[in-house]
């Protein structure tokens, strides 16, 4: 329910600069997902937004209003945890319902929202039940449901599936959106390392590196118009395939990058690059050949169905036309025209 | 709605959030209390303790405050006789107060690496897995539960001359052939008291020592094992040196409470001058003799001694003056 | 100088015979507890020979560690000459001496001291260092470092040091000869030692645990009595035991602060015990008092056993 605006937020721990200057807008009832390496500052951006940390400079707006010197409770919002931080000593029922009890709601209006919140989580029948007690799953399905409880402006989540394991992860990740399209009209904010989930989530990635913005946009965004090398390598998988010397001087410009799939394999003489196949991947629905074709790292190759071709095999290769991606010296993608082709 | 931002980025420059300045202000409260209590038991009775050194005071003056400024005398003072010769006044300069340093260190030094070295021995057998460990683990607790009055006693009974049954012991055994006056006799009294404190304090030393083994991670014994190296090799070469941290500070918190022993030897032994510490010297002045200025002077040496192993102890341990954790 | 040199040279040929002793019996010893691991496995006479080894060096461990209290038992139980006749079995089960004791008003008076003592020092210690040890734990604030440093070094402060200060506090205070000034001086020790025990605890809670109630609108005060508190009472049971044991045994406090027999407490009752005359020291009823004192001790240091080492521990190794 709230629009969250970000004015020049730095933060600093003594000499160490995190956070190095951040403007941002992220729209009421959006879902934002904080996304990069480890170390570039996605949870302690997270954290400032909450109020866990103070901002060093600049100023954070909800909803047009200054709250850098709010306190978390006061904020309207609420946070799931990596390690579902659940009060190990108080049943599950009582874990959603502290929020409500320190803000001295009625026992009838917390018993209704604690079992409302359950219901949409399927945790009614665990209401009596100590952390302890449950699964992983389970825990962080009340981790969750606590948050809803609270009712808030703004949904925090600090890699809420970084503990699970696979296959519990896609489960959660399922609900997490089911919970997003619930509830249209709370921003909700997420950080995560993980791409594939940064994808599958979001309405808007923001893409962090070394304390810094490096690009905002919707998925298919950063996917298709990446504005960096970096975001290139970072969206997508496999990594995107990255050319350098005079692969990339032939297109005019100092690093040229092609996805997977947007390579074909072509009778010889079409072939833009040729080289000799070093390894298959095969994963059942597609197939991975490592193609070197004399540049730095070997070229992958996504191909439909099982790998027909074995290793050793010389082939040619040809990028579809426009899905080539150019990146002057600096990283930043060349606007000119592509002239040689 | 952009209306209402008054974008001024030098206001929030280095302001806290009511969050850190709500914390500060708990946490200035939580504290406060501690801090006055600790100011009034420990610093300000330091403090005074410090004055009397440089005062003439005793026992009476406590009540009337009438005692004065002696600056450095209680220390050390001469006065020039007549004959030429100078004649040294001060505890610096008393035979006595340097007999019960001795002794003090003497203390430290033997019991310290007595109960480290048994210590270490039975934190070893503890470290073995065995059946009936806890029972060992529970009986060697039983010292260190024992008061040390209360110990002192015991013994002081078990080292009787004429009734003890140590002497009944070693009397079957044939290591001596007359009843020995253990606490009494000048030079047996500090193996007494030794060997009461030895007895009382290596389990707490194993306890530690154990605690340290214990960090140790197994599998680092299991691949030495593997590769076939000798167990002394091993202890050598990886347990004693991760074992070091552990074992220092543990032996720098059993020397600083060695050095202040009092409660063992006052009751164990006729305080002779084979045993006298430091603490009980300082004791005596102040409460036997009444003389404060000269028994503060003993216990401000005592505490300038035992401040010099606490700075020790800190750059031994390592301890983290950011009061972050250590990993 | 001399003196120094010959105090140094004794004492270091002294420490080198014995290290070399204890290092001839503790490293093929050492040697036996490393093979004892896989002890079934091995057959061999060597195997045999340091399992039977390393059995006697345990024997000796729990002989040495419980004789002497097992020998006090034995002794506070005869009476008359059968007392002064060295014996390794019970020979009787008079309790005359228990009678003696306890029938001592000055003794049973000293015990309820000992109690009333102990039991408040703790409680005030536990209750003003719950929260100190929060804000040392959890509170990045300047100086905290040094703060805790400072704590650490009054828990070693030698008693004697502070002995004439606090004399004139007490006497100042007008709580000379009242266990007051025995509650007043024992803080010197047990606070600083339940803060930093206690701080070592609070500091490995989670911190997400606390962010959770911060979001949920807990201030610090409700973070302490409604989230940590309830984590943390094993912790503080552990640390008020270790406390009430050193206010228990404090002796030169005891000794310097109380001057009539009714005011005493446990340890300065029994280390004044004595008898119609000089001579005669009362072993027996001694031996009584000692039981009777250390028989609750024993019996909550073995019951919380696991706790206490957990306690001490937090105390010292992890400084």
């Amino acid at each position: 329910m709230a629009n969250i605006q970000l004015r020049n937020v730095t933060k600093t721990y003594g000499a160490v600069n995190v956070i190095k200057g951040i403007d941002l807008e992220i729209k009421r009832g959006e879902f934002m997902v904080f996304v990069g390496p480890s170390g570039c500052g996605k949870s302690t951006l997270l954290r400032l937004i909450s109020g866990l940390e103070s901002i060093t400079t600049g100023d954070l707006y909800f909803d047009g209003e200054r709250v850098n010197n709010v306190i978390p409770s006061k904020r309207g919002i609420a946070m799931v945890f990596q390690s579902y931080a659940l009060y190990p000593h108080m049943t599950v029922y009582d874990n959603m319902a502290f929020g409500m009890k320190l803000g001295g709601s009625s026992k009838a209006d917390m018993e209704a929202r604690v079992r409302r919140a359950a219901g949409m989580l399927q945790i009614d029948h665990l209401l009596d039940r100590l952390p302890r007690q449950l699964s992983g799953g389970q825990r962080q399905r009340v981790a969750i449901g606590r948050a809803i409880v609270r009712d808030p402006r703004v949904f925090l989540f600090d890699e809420p599936l970084s503990n699970l394991d696979a296959a519990l992860r896609v489960q959660t990740r399922l609900e997490i959106a089911k919970l997003h399209h619930d509830m249209r009209d709370v921003t909700m904010i997420y950080v995560t390392h993980d791409q594939v989930e940064a994808m599958t989530l979001a309405d808007r990635i923001c893409v962090l590196r070394d304390g810094k913005v490096e690009q905002v946009g919707t998925p298919t965004e950063l996917y298709d118009r990446p504005n960096s090398v970096f975001v290139a390598g970072f969206i997508g998988s496999p990594k995107m395939n990255f050319l350098e010397g005079n692969f990339a001087e032939a297109h005019g410009c100092a690093t040229l990058g092609i996805r997977s799939e947007h390579i074909d394999i072509v009778p010889e003489g079409q072939e833009m690059w040729q080289g000799r196949v070093v390894h298959t991947e095969d994963l059942g629905s597609d197939n991975y050949l490592f193609v070197d074709v004399g540049s730095g790292e070997p070229l992958i190759v996504r191909q439909p169905g099982k790998a027909t071709i074995p290793e050793g095999t010389v082939v040619s290769l040809l990028p579809r036309p426009g899905m080539l991606h150019r990146f002057d010296a600096a990283g930043r993608p060349v606007q000119m025209p592509i002239a040689a082709q | 709605m952009t209306t209402t931002i008054s974008a001024n980025p030098e206001r929030s420059r280095g302001r806290e959030t009511s969050l850190q300045s709500q914390r500060a202000r708990a946490a200035f409260w939580f504290l406060a209390p501690m801090l006055v209590m600790l100011f009034f038991v420990a610093a300000w009775p330091l403090f005074r303790s410090i004055m009397f050194s440089f005062t003439d005071a005793e026992a009476n003056d406590i009540f009337t405050g009438g005692s004065e400024w002696v600056g450095f005398d209680n220390y050390l003072s001469w006065r020039v006789r007549d004959d030429g010769s100078i004649r040294w006044r001060g505890v610096l300069a008393d035979a006595d107060w340097w007999n019960a340093v001795w002794n003090t260190i003497r203390f430290a030094f033997m019991s310290v690496a007595l109960e480290t070295v048994l210590g270490l021995l039975v934190a070893l057998v503890l470290n073995a897995e065995f059946k009936g460990r806890g029972l060992v683990r529970a009986a060697i607790l039983i010292p260190w539960a024992i008061p040390t009055i209360v110990s002192a006693r015991m013994w002081g009974w078990m080292l009787n001359d004429q009734f003890g049954i140590i002497n009944d012991m070693l009397l079957t055994v044939g290591f001596i052939d007359s009843p020995i006056a253990w606490t009494a006799r000048a030079d047996t009294a500090m193996i007494a008291v030794l060997m009461v404190d030895v007895w009382k304090t290596t389990p707490f030393m194993a306890l530690l020592i154990l605690a340290g083994l214990q960090m140790i991670p197994r599998d680092m014994y299991e691949s030495a094992k593997i590769d076939g190296i000798h167990p002394m090799k091993v202890f050598f070469r990886v347990t004693l040196p991760l074992l070091k941290p552990a074992l220092m500070v543990a032996v720098i918190f059993r020397v600083l409470d060695a050095l202040r022993i009092f409660d063992l030897i006052y009751v164990l032994t006729p305080q002779s001058e084979a045993t006298v510490t430091m603490s009980i010297l300082s004791y005596r002045e102040l409460q036997q003799f009444g003389d404060y200025g000269e028994g503060s002077a003993q216990s401000t040496l005592l505490f300038l001694i035992i401040a010099l192993f606490v700075l020790l102890y800190i750059w031994l341990g390592r301890v983290d003056l950011s009061g972050e954790r250590s990993k | 100088m001399i003196d120094l040199l010959t105090f140094l040279f004794w004492n270091l040929l002294y420490f080198a015979a014995f290290v070399g002793i204890t290092l001839a019996v503790v490293f093929p010893f050492y040697y036996a507890v490393l093979s004892s691991a896989d002890r079934s496995g091995e057959r061999t006479a060597s195997g045999v020979f340091w399992n039977i080894v390393f059995w006697i060096v345990v024997a000796l461990i729990v002989l040495i560690a419980i004789f002497p209290f097992y020998y006090a038992v034995l002794s506070s139980l005869e009476t008359g000459t059968q007392l002064f006749i060295p014996n390794y079995l019970p020979q009787s089960l008079n309790p005359a001496n228990y009678e003696a004791v306890l029938t001592r008003p000055s003794f049973v008076s000293s015990i309820v001291n000992s109690v009333f003592v102990a039991t408040v020092t703790v409680v005030a210690a536990l209750f003003l260092a719950v929260t100190a040890s929060y804000a040392l734990a959890r509170v990045r604030f300047r100086g905290r470092g040094l703060l805790l440093l400072t704590i650490l070094a009054v828990s070693m402060f030698p008693q004697i040091a502070v002995l004439s200060g606090l004399f004139e506090l007490v006497n100042w205070l007008g709580i000379y000869n009242t266990p007051w000034a025995l509650i007043l001086s024992y803080t010197i020790f047990t606070l600083p030692f339940t803060v930093w025990v206690l701080t070592t605890f609070m500091r490995d809670l989670p911190v997400e645990i606390e962010e959770a109630a911060i979001v949920d609108g807990a201030s610090p005060w409700v973070v302490i009595s409604k989230v940590f508190l309830p984590l943390l009472w094993p912790a503080l049971v552990t640390t008020g035991l270790l406390a009430f044991i050193g206010a228990w045994n404090e002796f030169l406090f005891a000794l310097t602060f109380t001057i009539t027999e009714t005011r005493r407490t446990v340890p300065v009752a029994i280390a004044l015990l004595s008898g119609a005359s000089q001579q005669e020291i009362p072993w027996g009823p001694i031996m009584a008092a000692s039981v009777i004192v250390t028989v609750p001790l024993i019996a909550l240091v073995l019951i919380f056993q696991r706790k206490i080492v957990a306690g001490l521990t937090a105390g010292g190794v992890k400084g």
